[in-house]
């Protein structure tokens, strides 16, 4: 069979830097294709350059060739913009990783999905109407005549995602780019756009080219792989192969550093006294500032306790509460009614100034590492300004603390003398991990600390907040609504589902044997990088016994892993 | 909802009162009317009548209560000077003015947005670098320069447009061009940033990646969002030109409007007039910031909605 896209020598330049060089693989019609990488890679620069919108984002393709098409093909390196506007859109479309910002937010969604019709249909509006209410049922969006006047707002963030997909498949293109669709949704919500895309393709036969950065995701939709790093090809399998037999280093590395549920929690602490004691907490915000009136519970009747040095894991869903619970133990936000004792505190007696005090017992380290250091500050005083504001360290010393603080946290002592944009953002993680650590706290609440980086990053620093956490006896509040990088870091998990924790327990029990309805929910959507070899034939998608061990020594390789 | 128009309601008459206030003491403040009104000569017996005549023997507390019931019952007062009421002296000045706004408003959106747009599109090409210049040299020149240059220029030397009066078309070109040099050349500017910031988000890739043409994801997807923005600086230029740019345009082409009735009244200190005409231009700029704030419900869905 002939391939449907052919990319030969692909090269793909920004300026003089080249994001993509000498790329080739094909896509057979009606096959999946995934495109994995980690950021940097130019897996998204190579779906761009498919779609010839590069130019658009400030680059060009340098070298190559992409014949696209059965009967007659084109070179889509070479074809002129009126060629391309009747490929955009009707043969090949595209489905993107935001869906909040990739709608237009003034533009009712039918017409979103519409103007695609109008435009290589040739429909009236109105014709074009009714076929966009019949995609939105196509891709089950409940209620579609109604959903049609609505905007992109008014929508959840998976139904948004499908109106983005109706929109790609309304001309049942021959191919379809998905980059990253999914990376932005939550996990139940992600499985099921996966079966989505899977079964549409089965249905109108067409090619889909998945880019990720997910081996999980990997594993549930693609037929074959192809592994990119810095630009450059590194290896393509069929995924069966791939995930029992990566040929290279750095796909065993990528694959090792992926967090696998199942993989087991770390061991827990000797018992002692709780550092942390949370009961019956509840926070609410107004509903509305305009109405004010009602409000909604953003952490309700909530009880959690940690030990010292214990890790506590909090998973749930986008807006379950989780980071509302955060802000309510800080006092960033004033909870309603309960009770927090922290370090021996009553802490929500406390007055404004015994609470400013009191604040260095506990800090926090945010998502976004690029938003949370202040850019115009050294890292010398960014990381120990909360011990200058509590008086821990003269300002003369101040320089000296820095340094130990960075080489704790594994970077170099001259970085101290710099500012945040010259790290990357593992290494700006790391430096706000530092600026916690300045004032000894007991408790250290990462809020979805490591959601933001790449995957054997991301390893890498949850691994040094495990080995600070035995050194200094820290307890850790660790956020994520990823389960298996919270299982890789609790001694002790709470799963939170609507402002209310639904269950909690050892790591182990909780996710091995969930007893809460939602946690198994929840359990049964993370997608699963399968088991070496013969394992892989049966994808055991609820078999929460089947624990997955991949080859290779991963401490070791995490190692070797770029620094 | 209707706590939220309540609330608007609200804010909008304590502004009211607010602005009434102000121009009561403002007018308080600038000296005895009876003397420009009455002129020299006026025995001590006289003015002293003519002062209690008009209440100004009484204490400013209770002239402003006086003020404002008579406000509120409709009675503004009759002009010092016209000896008619100050209702009709304001009324017969309005439509001039309006026509003088609406022309300049319609001149400003006609030529801004446009060049706005191509100003953003072509943000590395000479055409943006030209129009940038033109905006940034008319943005400089105050309204009353611009004015006066014109005058010299195509009144004085040329001879080929009239400077005072609102008699025919040909006179509306220089007294539209001067309101609206100013505007045109800070919206010119607006439009282009908010095209920037528009031109770089996720949803113009979106509407690229649909294989609609350039003019269609620029003008469907692109103005339409910045016009958000855009639309709530218009509404406040607007509103500033609508009191400020008036009274200098009006007054430098002797335009018969309410611009040019206020400067007049502030110089024979026609307290009546000038009050009312202080509120009547007031009173505008609250009507323009209403119709402003419904209008960007109607562009942006998500404030209509009630959702920020």
């Amino acid at each position: 069979m002939s391939a449907l896209l052919s990319v030969r020598d692909l090269s793909i330049a920004f300026g003089s830097h080249r994001a993509v060089e000498g790329l080739s693989f094909d896509v057979a019609p009606g096959e999946t294709v995934a495109i994995v990488g980690e950021s940097g890679s130019g897996k998204s620069a190579t779906s761009l350059a498919i779609m010839r919108l590069i130019e658009r984002e400030g680059g060009s393709i340098v070298n190559g060739s992409m014949q696209f098409g059965e009967a007659e093909r084109i070179d889509l390196a070479t074809a002129d913009e009126a060629t391309m506007r009747r490929v955009r859109g009707n043969r090949i479309a595209m489905v993107f990783q935001e869906p909040i910002t990739s709608l237009n937010p003034v533009m009712r969604v039918g017409d979103q999905v519409a103007e695609v019709l109008i435009r290589h249909r040739g429909l009236s509006r109105k014709d074009a109407l009714a076929e966009a209410e019949r995609a939105f049922e196509h891709v089950h969006i409940p209620d579609p005549k109604k959903r049609l006047h609505q905007f992109p707002h008014e929508l959840s963030g998976g139904l948004r995602q499908r109106v983005m997909i109706a929109m790609a498949l309304a001309c049942r293109p021959r191919l379809l780019i998905a980059d990253e669709p999914t990376t932005a949704l939550d996990v139940t919500t992600q499985s099921e756009i996966l079966t989505l895309i899977r079964s549409l393709q089965k249905e109108i036969g067409m090619a889909v080219l998945f880019i990720t950065h997910d081996m999980g995701v990997v594993a549930e939709i693609a037929e074959r792989v192809v592994v990119m790093r810095k630009g450059a090809h590194i290896e393509a399998a069929d995924v069966a192969t791939f995930f029992s037999n990566p040929r290279t280093s750095y796909s065993r590395q990528l694959l090792a550093a992926t967090p696998k549920l199942g993989s087991g929690a770390p061991e827990a602490p000797a018992l002692s006294a709780p550092v942390l004691e949370v009961k019956s907490l509840s926070t609410s915000f107004a509903a509305s500032a305009l109405r004010g009136s009602s409000r909604t519970m953003a952490v309700n009747n909530v009880s959690i306790t940690l030990g010292k040095g214990e890790t506590l894991g909090l998973v749930g869903e986008s807006g379950c509460g989780k980071s509302s619970l955060a802000r309510s133990i800080l006092r960033l936000v004033e909870p309603e009614t309960g009770e927090i004792h922290l370090a021996g505190r009553d802490w929500l007696r406390l007055s404004s100034d015994e609470l400013r005090a009191a604040r260095r017992d506990a800090q926090m380290v945010f998502q976004d590492p690029y938003a949370s250091l202040n850019p115009r500050m050294a890292i010398r005083d960014a990381i120990t300004e909360p011990a200058q504001i509590h008086k821990l360290v003269s300002a003369r010393d101040a320089r000296d603390l820095a340094v130990r603080l960075v080489e704790r946290v594994g970077l170099d002592a001259d970085s101290v003398d710099r500012f945040p944009h010259q790290f990357s953002g593992g290494q700006r993680q790391r430096l706000a991990i530092a600026r916690a650590l300045s004032v000894q706290p007991k408790l250290i609440i990462a809020d979805e600390a490591v959601s933001a980086l790449d995957v054997s990053i991301a390893r890498q620093v949850t691994d040094l907040m495990l080995e600070l956490q035995r050194s200094e006896g820290v307890s850790l509040l660790f956020i994520s609504h990823d389960i298996a990088v919270v299982e890789r870091v609790s001694h002790r998990v709470a799963v939170m589902y609507r402002g209310e924790i639904v269950e909690t327990g050892r790591t182990d029990d909780v996710l091995g044997a969930p007893r809460h309805e939602y946690t198994r929910r929840l359990l049964s959507a993370v997608p699963r990088p399968p088991l070496p070899a013969p394992a892989f034939q049966s994808r055991r998608r609820n078999d929460m016994n089947a624990r997955s061990v991949l080859p290779g020594d991963r401490i070791h390789a995490l190692e070797t892993l770029n620094g | 909802m209707l706590s939220y128009i309540a609330r608007a309601a609200a804010r909008i008459l304590l502004t009211f009162l607010v602005v009434i206030t102000l121009a009561f003491a403002a007018t308080r403040l600038s000296g005895n009317p009876i003397d420009y009104i009455a002129g020299q000569g006026l025995t001590q017996e006289d003015r002293a009548l003519l002062i209690r005549y008009y209440g100004l023997d009484r204490s400013v507390a209770e002239q402003y209560l006086a003020f404002l019931k008579s406000f509120f019952d409709g009675e503004f007062g009759l002009s010092y000077v016209e000896r008619r009421p100050v209702s009709v002296v304001v009324a017969e000045r309005i439509w001039p003015s309006l026509q003088l706004l609406l022309s300049s408003v319609a001149l400003t959106l006609a030529l801004s947005i446009p060049l706005g747009v191509l100003a953003a599109i072509w943000r590395n090409s000479w055409v943006g670098s030209a129009i940038m210049s033109f905006a940034f040299l008319f943005y400089a020149v105050p309204n009353f320069v611009l004015a006066t240059f014109m005058i010299l220029v195509f009144a004085y030397w040329l001879n080929w447009l009239p400077v005072v009066g609102n008699g025919s078309w040909a006179h509306f070109i220089m007294p539209t061009i001067a309101m609206s040099g100013i505007l045109i050349a800070g919206l010119t500017r607006f439009t282009r940033n908010a095209m920037l910031d528009v031109l770089g988000q996720d949803f113009m890739r979106t509407a690229r990646a649909k294989g609609l043409t350039e003019t269609e994801v620029i003008f469907r997807h692109g103005l339409r969002n910045a016009s958000i923005t855009i639309l709530s600086v218009i509404g406040l230029q607007v509103a500033g030109l609508a009191a400020a740019g008036s009274v200098v345009v009006e007054s430098i082409f002797s335009w018969p409007g309410i611009g040019e009735l206020l400067v007049r009244s502030a110089i024979l200190r026609d307290y009546p007039v000038l009050q009312f005409g202080v509120i009547a231009v007031s009173a505008a700029v609250l009507l323009i910031n209403v119709l402003v704030d419904i209008a960007y419900g109607f562009a942006d869905p998500r404030i209509r909605f009630g959702k920020a």
